[in-house]
């Protein structure tokens, strides 16, 4: 296995004047209330995980949680109170000013929630502007970027100035503007919260197309479950800056590791999120002609599955048989009470 | 009793009155009592009194306490003229190597450091008028007397006027458009052709030294001030000083430190001009959100880039409103500082206003407004200009401004060679048309005057006899009857009932300063003014702003009216009144007036367009008509952004109260023009200044304290 792309362990951000030292005092046994009572206040609290390459992990809490935090502290927009940060391996609190800025300029692509657009740049400055920054001519960074406004549609609109243009379209400058220096490592600060609705599914549709093309290293901060859903490999839940779960989204909704995260996935639509592989059986007897690929979710099978009386096959990418799906079974997941699957 | 729990404030305002009242009446005027207290002359006079202080002997007539307090600060002027004396010519003398004499001489390192400022702002100004008028200034600061003396051809011939009108034309076509390129090029033939080139280019020599450096200092230090909270503390209680110092007061200790000449007068307009660029700056920066701040650290911006880069083009618009007060001020400055020597426009405008004659007044005060419009609207130009990246543009194309420019230039010395056969008994007009050898409407002005005073003569009169009779002269005594004691309490307990402890203590600060100066009675004559003039100002303001307001159009036409009258220096307000009212109280008060009323309509527009769309709607589903929902909605919640309409007003009419001492007037800023022809009037000016700053500072903090507590009631930030 290769080295994962971040790596963090036991980080905390505390904000307060004598932040450092109480949190040295605590001898890494963080309460939040002792904290507060002596003026302290506690943004991440122990958290510790990886991303490897290729992967996403989206980052879900409510606001307050610590989620945008812990996603500063990774990309160094402040700097974590205690812990290490691995970014491939390079110790990120021990980088000096410049290597920090080499690592930003060529690493690093980040997209804000409310945009941050440049207000006196068209749409390609701003989309040209980490390039310029990194000094690269202007004719370059200016085709790079036209190529960059070509990938997220918006060809046509390059001379635009942000406020001459829709939310959506703002957000998708945004994510050219920080892919344009092609990083190996995407972070997400809820890009669509400040969307409407339908734009917010289109946006998440274009997004997965984008990752599907890149295959970038991502942290994703979200506080949409149903969203984190949608496009997570894997989601970290947190609550008042303590990571209370970190697992697949399958996982999560089969097995909450607490009752707050167990609150989240109640009112989560099952055969939307969980894929065959997730509730099938490992005996292959009395098997029946369908067969169903382990990859599926749910809801697209769910109909061809109960027409059938047999149990059904499941098969893997090389249409071997690897287990089986009791039609009962579907219909346990999607309609059976909940607690039965605990 | 329940009606005094019901109306606590009332109640209290209501006592805080009595006690006032009870104050006046009780404290008679002493018998000794004259309204000019000689101390502030330093004349001796056996019925003064003295005390010594610091080694310094400071007189004045004795009064009853509780009438005027004792002038405890009478020393500070006299202290203050000496340490300034002591520094430019004792303190710390350093040894400078002298290249005529061949000899080291010692010279305090005060005087050294102005002596080498001066003589930097003298190149560049020089530089500068050499390039538009001819001369050789320049030459002879690189070269020497000798060489130009053996080279007479290096003499630098100056630009002809038509190459400089078609320079500014072409440029503003290529900063804006045609409208602006059109203005440019009027703008300049008004001058040439009236026979103001020559202090025009002084002039414009002086704001193009002036504006830039205020521009860079200001941003600087704005900058540094948002980096750094220490810089911030230590800066901003000058600033509150600087802002509402009138620009006057600042003439007289320059004077002492810089001398006399357009290089003082650079260094004065700085002065005045970077504290309002300064606060600009922060106030843009403050505003950036924190997430284009972390965009521009995630696209990998090292400090530099992200400051330049990320922080100040964002912050762009209120920078920008920042450099249009760095002109407003410079072009005022260019008229004041005439009174220190500097040569341009503003010279001959007060020469023409000393000499009575309004026409001249006119055409020189029209030409510093155009001036003033032009480099306002350019630079505004400048910074909203974009660069187009996908045009595929030849050499022609990209180069073509040059090229034209450079094709004018050949043409322009082609016709001034050409005029020099054709008026060759005269003056060359294709060159260079001589101060007061154009076309001059001075005579029709003039007679326009005479005849409207003719004409009116009884009228004005009238109206004028009335009001200094009946309102000028009644107020004036008012004020001057009421006691210092008396006057304090009332300030103070002001302070006390809007803003709290905090406020009552600054309050009383600040009115113990001007209590204990010399000059108390001068300060009740000037805020006996200031009151007339923004009382009628704000009456003014408001009708007119609210009138405006009920229609888009003429809102925006009113807002584009205060822009353009905001650009004109403060001094060209004297001309049309001194027209017609001559040399009275009462012009200096319609000019006030008139100054004042700007920011008053000004923010009287703003806050009403400042109340939320929502709201509107909301008061038409309730029914309400037109008026009532102008009194029961738009005001009450417009009405702290228009009360800082007021602050402005407050401090634009102290402004012009003082300069009005130049038609003469009887207050604070009489005293400061009588500091500027005095040797040892530096610490006199100064201290005037700040009794000036004070009277303002003490309403604006009065009216910042009252605004921030509605603006929390009303829950609007």
């Amino acid at each position: 296995m290769s080295e994962p792309v971040i790596k963090c362990e036991n980080v905390y951000k505390i904000f307060g004047a004598n932040a450092q030292k109480m949190l040295q005092d605590s001898n890494g046994n963080v309460d939040a209330k002792t904290f507060q009572e002596n003026g302290c206040i506690v943004g991440v609290n122990n958290a510790s995980f990886e991303v490897s390459k290729g992967e996403m992990l989206v980052v879900m809490g409510l606001s307050g949680s610590g989620k945008s935090t812990l996603l500063r502290c990774i990309s160094r927009l402040t700097d974590a109170t205690g812990g290490k940060i691995f970014i491939e391996g390079q110790d990120l609190l021990q980088l000096n000013n410049k290597d920090l800025i080499d690592l930003r300029r060529n690493k690093m692509g980040m997209v804000f929630q409310s945009f941050a657009l440049l207000p006196h740049k068209t749409v390609v400055e701003n989309i040209a502007f980490p390039l310029q920054i990194k000094g690269i001519k202007t004719e370059d960074s200016i085709s790079k970027a036209m190529d960059m406004v070509k990938l997220v549609g918006l060809d046509g609109r390059e001379n635009y100035f942000p406020r001459e243009l829709s939310g959506g379209q703002q957000q998708r400058v945004g994510i050219a503007r920080s892919l344009a220096v092609e990083p190996d490592i995407w972070f997400l600060d809820e890009p669509f919260s400040a969307l409407d609705p339908l734009i917010r599914k289109e946006m998440q549709d274009e997004f997965l197309r984008l990752q599907e093309k890149l295959q970038k290293t991502i942290m994703f901060i979200t506080h949409d479950f149903d969203e984190a859903l949608k496009l997570a490999d894997k989601i970290a839940i947190m609550k008042d800056g303590i990571i209370e779960q970190l697992d697949t989204p399958a996982n999560i909704v089969l097995n909450p590791a607490t009752e707050y995260v167990r609150k989240f996935t109640e009112e989560v639509p099952r055969e939307k999120v969980l894929l065959i592989e997730d509730v099938m059986e490992l005996s292959k007897d009395n098997l029946g002609d369908l067969k169903v690929s382990k990859d599926e979710i749910i809801e697209n099978v769910a109909e061809k599955i109960l027409t059938q009386e047999k149990i059904v096959a499941v098969v893997d990418n090389n249409n071997e048989i690897i287990g089986s799906i009791n039609p009962t079974k579907i219909i346990n997941t999607v309609f059976g009470g909940r607690k039965n699957n605990n | 009793m329940e009606l005094l729990k019901k109306y606590p404030k009332t109640f209290q305002w209501l006592f805080l009155l009595i006690v006032f009242f009870a104050l006046c009446f009780a404290i008679d005027v002493p018998e000794t009592y004259k309204f000019i207290r000689g101390q502030a002359e330093f004349v001796k006079d056996p019925n003064q009194s003295s005390y010594v202080f610091l080694g310094k002997e400071v007189r004045y007539y004795a009064f009853d306490v509780f009438w005027r307090l004792p002038p405890l600060l009478g020393w500070l002027p006299i202290w203050i003229n000496d340490s300034l004396f002591f520094l430019m010519n004792d303190w710390m003398p350093i040894e400078i190597w002298n290249e005529d004499t061949q000899e080291f001489k010692s010279r305090p390192i005060v005087l050294q450091i102005s002596r080498n400022l001066t003589a930097f702002m003298t190149f560049l100004i020089e530089l500068i008028r050499e390039i538009l008028l001819g001369g050789l200034e320049t030459i002879v600061a690189f070269t020497s007397w000798d060489w130009i003396d053996k080279n007479p051809w290096a003499e630098l011939p100056g630009l002809p006027w038509t190459i400089v009108a078609a320079g500014a034309a072409l440029l503003s076509y290529k900063l804006s458009g045609k409208g602006l390129a059109l203005f440019a090029g009027l703008t300049m033939v008004y001058i040439s052709v009236f026979g103001q080139w020559k202090p025009s280019m002084q002039t414009l020599s002086f704001i193009l030294v002036a504006a830039p450096l205020s521009f860079i200092f200001g941003l600087g230090l704005g900058i540094a001030a948002f980096k750094s909270k220490r810089v911030e503390k230590a800066l901003y209680p000058i600033l509150l000083v600087m802002q509402t110092m009138p620009q006057y007061a600042v003439l007289v200790p320059a004077l002492v430190l810089f001398g006399v000449g357009d290089h003082a007068a650079v260094i004065i307009t700085m002065v005045v001009a970077i504290p309002p660029m300064i606060l600009l700056t922060l106030l843009g920066l403050r505003a950036v959100p924190p997430e284009v701040i972390e965009a521009g650290r995630m696209s990998g911006c090292n400090n530099f880039q992200l400051m330049f880069k990320v922080l100040i083009p964002t912050a762009r618009r209120d920078i920008l409103i920042g450099v249009n007060q760095v002109i407003m001020v410079c072009f005022s400055m260019a008229v004041i500082s005439a009174f220190i020597g500097a040569k341009g426009l503003g010279f001959n405008l007060l020469l023409a206003l000393n000499q009575l004659n309004i026409g001249l007044a006119l055409e020189a005060g029209l030409c510093i407004s155009l001036i003033a419009i032009l480099l306002d609207k350019m630079s505004l130009a400048w910074a909203n200009k974009q660069t187009d990246y996908f045009g595929n543009l030849t050499f022609y194309q990209r180069n073509k401004n040059l090229l034209f420019f450079g094709v004018i230039f050949v043409i322009g010395i082609v016709l001034a060679y050409i005029g020099n056969y054709l008026f060759k008994d005269t003056f060359n007009y294709l060159f260079e048309i001589p101060h007061n050898k154009g076309i001059s409407t001075a005579d029709f002005w003039n007679k326009g005057v005479d005849w409207i005073f003719d004409t009116f003569f009884i009228y004005i009169k009238a109206f004028n006899t009335w009001l200094i009779q009946d309102v000028l002269q009644p107020m004036r005594a008012l004020y001057l009857r009421m006691p210092a004691i008396a006057t304090i309490v009332l300030v103070v307990g002001a302070g006390y009932l809007i803003g709290g402890l905090r406020s009552a203590l600054v309050v009383c600060a600040l009115t113990l300063f001007i209590a204990f100066s010399p000059w108390w009675d001068r300060a009740l004559v000037t805020a006996y003014m200031a009151t007339f003039g923004v009382i009628v100002s704000c009456i003014i303001g408001f009708t007119v702003g609210t009138l405006c307001f009920q229609n888009k159009h003429s809102a925006n036409f009113m807002l584009g009216v205060c822009d353009i009258f905001q650009t004109f220096p403060s001094f060209v307000y004297l001309i049309p009144v001194m027209m017609l009212f001559g040399i009275t109280d009462t012009s200096v008060l319609i000019a006030v007036i008139v100054y004042a009323t700007i920011p008053a309509t000004r923010y009287t527009i703003e806050g009403l367009r400042s109340v939320p769309a929502g709201l509107h709607d909301a008061a038409t589903m309730s029914g309400v008509n037109k008026f009532q929902r102008l009194t029961k909605i738009e005001f009450p919640l417009a009405f702290p952004h228009m009360m800082l309409g007021i602050n402005q007003t407050i401090v634009f009419a102290l402004f012009m109260v003082i300069i009005g001492a130049f038609i003469g007037t009887e207050d604070l800023g009489q005293y400061i023009l009588k500091a500027l022809s005095d040797k040892k009037g530096a610490g006199i000016g100064l201290t005037l200044g700040i009794c000036v700053a004070f009277i303002a500072l003490i309403f604006d903090n009065l009216i910042r304290a009252y605004v921030q507590k509605r603006k929390k009631h009303l829950g609007i930030d």
